[in-house]
């Protein structure tokens, strides 16, 4: 395709986009004279209709296929999720999964509020923290990238430098050169690294305002008490800002259950590195077990909904208090 | 905040009002006077995870400017003691023939990212307005299911969504990827298009209605110039969210020739991946963009971040 017809169905699509809204807000208009209540109906219609045909139905249909067969024919009942939990290979998957929902969200936590606590009321505040926020801007696959870069291994031979400044780092001290993302099942810890990398900014920023907002007395009250900076840290700060970090931890927990870029694009799954957002990828569209991946997208929805609901009871504890 | 919204919705307020708190000027003030005296240890472990958060970009930034032999057989600190500059790397990577045509995947990613967060922006906009100031039935049952979509994963609508599409013979086109896209973004707009219609005063449409306007004129001259802060900050997550997407492109573009940059460098780190001069120049292509947005717009775009945590 030519950039010109590219850019023409770009315009076309929003001239169209346009129109409809256009369309939308005559009838809203008209229906407006007749009952108020009218225009709100007119006002969702495309998003209500886009959400049913999208995501709803869609949705529905997954969780029925996921107690089909492979082709997407024959009943099995829970015969998907029997193999997710029995299958070596989809139990590999489920480990590699808990490591990286119980590391990534501590880890990143606790160095984006040790990160935020340190920088707090710097000169170079600011671009500090900047340094440490970008990896959140960049598309998981461009970091993904980047460490493997990191992790890059040359054979010890005579002559054969090292590339990638671990395995070098690692030469200088003495050691040998590893293969840092093909040694299972040390492998998985590298890659969550990345996560790591990326997810520390996100908790830095919401730590960091939420320790901003701790009243000022009460700072001052436990310093007239002679607290130390770790009592400081331990009754004051910590308790001040739960609630943001139990945000935090959850809102990463979620998003690292269903990574899935950073797993495709540094080993594609192999070396014992698979996830279940990978194999869900790999079973629905090139392995064509449509059940399996179906099962596997369900086990990821029902996997997310008690870490939400701890969120929003911790919330409405918090709340209440 | 309306009593009305059901309480998970605390999550990304409790966000939102951390965040103002931080950005007002008696936020900050606090801050200063917070000041403490901060030991040479605590220095050094700062210093200390800034280099380690920032040396991996750099050193591939390095790599991108080096020559193709001297990036696959010395490390690129060597590159201070013998420094060694070229572009080619970035003329290879953007060129089809020997690269990875990251030039036509730039052009796919602009065009699938800016229909995928306009088209969003306004239908959540009107869908907001309509759940935040009309009454009518069932809004909170219909309020309700529209936050709680925001927690289904994504995948759990792909192979479906993808099998309508070939049915209606979109499959392969621009039109699945801004489609989906819309209509995944749509769950959280709304709900955070509402929260901040929620606290404009009513007496504001009240006034608007007394003078007899109807709800189409409110929505565009009363609420839309107001809401200019919250569709900003919606909209850069929202493209940041679109241009960094690998599922969504993969999924319905896969094989196409509307991939965007995460695609086709996906692609070249699985069919190529010892090509450093290629991956290295290529992920520099993708990044410029995103780190301009934030560079330009940090504000709102950590606003957008913080509000849309949730989303995926």
């Amino acid at each position: 395709m030519d950039v010109s017809v590219k850019f023409l169905t770009m315009a076309l699509a929003i001239l169209l986009f346009v129109a409809v809204v256009g369309v939308i807000l005559f009838i809203a208009g008209r229906s407006e004279r007749r009952s108020p209540s009218l225009v709100a109906y007119v006002f969702l219609f495309p998003s209500l209709l886009m959400l049913s045909v999208g995501l709803l139905f869609p949705a529905a249909q997954t969780i029925y296929q996921s107690f089909f067969d492979a082709a997407g024919k024959a009943f099995i009942g829970f015969g998907n999720y029997q193999t997710i939990f029995s299958s070596s290979d989809e139990i590999l998957v489920l480990r590699n999964s808990v490591f990286w929902v119980v590391v990534t969200p501590f880890v990143a936590t606790a160095i984006g509020l040790l990160y935020a606590i340190l920088v707090d009321g710097a000169k170079a505040e600011a671009p500090a923290k900047a340094l440490i926020f970008l990896p959140m801007a960049i598309s998981m696959v461009a970091a993904s990238i980047i460490w493997k870069f990191v992790y890059e291994f040359r054979p010890d031979q005579q002559g054969v430098k090292q590339i990638g400044l671990l395995n070098q780092i690692l030469v200088w001290l003495g050691g040998s050169p590893q293969q840092w993302i093909v040694n299972s099942p040390w492998n998985t810890f590298f890659l969550i690294v990345v996560m790591i990398w990326i997810q520390a900014g996100f908790a830095m920023t919401i730590l960091s305002a939420s320790i901003k907002a701790i009243p000022n007395d009460v700072i001052e009250a436990a310093r007239l008490d002679g607290v130390n900076a770790f009592g400081m840290f331990r009754f004051v700060t910590l308790p001040s800002i739960r609630p943001a970090v139990i945000v935090v931890l959850t809102t990463i927990g979620i998003g690292t259950l269903k990574v899935f870029d950073i797993v495709r694009t540094m080993t594609g799954g192999n070396f014992g590195t698979n996830v279940v957002a990978n194999e869900f990828y790999t079973q629905s569209f090139r392995a064509s077990n449509q059940g399996l991946g179906a099962a596997l997208a369900v086990l990821l929805f029902i996997l997310v909904v008690p870490i939400v609901v701890y969120n929003i009871r911790q919330l409405r504890a918090s709340e209440a208090r | 905040m309306s009593t009305s919204t059901p309480n998970a919705a605390v999550d990304v307020e409790a966000r939102e009002r951390a965040i103002r708190a931080a950005m007002s000027p008696t936020g900050r003030a606090a801050a200063n006077a917070k000041k403490k005296v901060t030991s040479p240890l605590a220095s050094v472990i700062a210093v200390a995870l800034a280099v380690l958060w920032t040396l991996p970009t750099f050193g591939l930034l390095v790599s991108s400017f080096r020559p193709e032999l001297a990036i696959k057989t010395t490390g690129w600190w060597t590159f201070f003691s013998n420094p060694q500059l070229t572009v080619d790397n970035y003329t290879g990577a953007l060129n089809a023939s020997g690269g990875g045509g990251l030039a036509g995947a730039f052009i796919n990613s602009v065009v699938i990212t800016i229909p995928a967060v306009v088209i969003p922006l306004c239908l959540a906009a009107l869908a907001a307005y309509a759940f935040a100031w009309i009454d009518f039935r069932g809004k909170n049952f219909l309020f309700i299911l529209v936050f709680s979509l925001q927690i289904v994963p994504l995948q759990v609508t792909l192979l479906p969504l993808l099998t309508l599409f070939v049915k209606v013979h979109l499959a392969g086109t621009f039109w699945t990827i801004w489609l989906s896209h819309s209509t995944f973004a749509l769950p959280l707009a709304i709900f955070i298009l509402h929260n901040f219609m929620k606290e404009i005063p009513g007496e504001l449409i009240e006034a608007a209605r007394m003078d007899g306007a109807g709800h189409v004129k409110i929505f565009f001259r009363v609420l839309l110039p107001l809401l200019t802060p919250a569709l900003a900050a919606f909209g850069i997550f929202q493209f940041l969210w679109v241009w960094n997407d690998l599922l969504v492109a993969l999924t319905f573009a896969g094989d196409s020739n509307v991939q965007p940059m995460t695609v086709v460098l996906a692609n070249l780190s699985g069919t190529r991946g010892t090509a450093w001069q290629l991956l290295s120049a290529g992920a520099f292509i993708s990044i410029i963009v995103p780190v301009a947005v934030f560079i330009s717009l940090q504000r709102f775009f950590v606003r957008g971040l913080l509000a849309g945590g949730l989303k995926g």
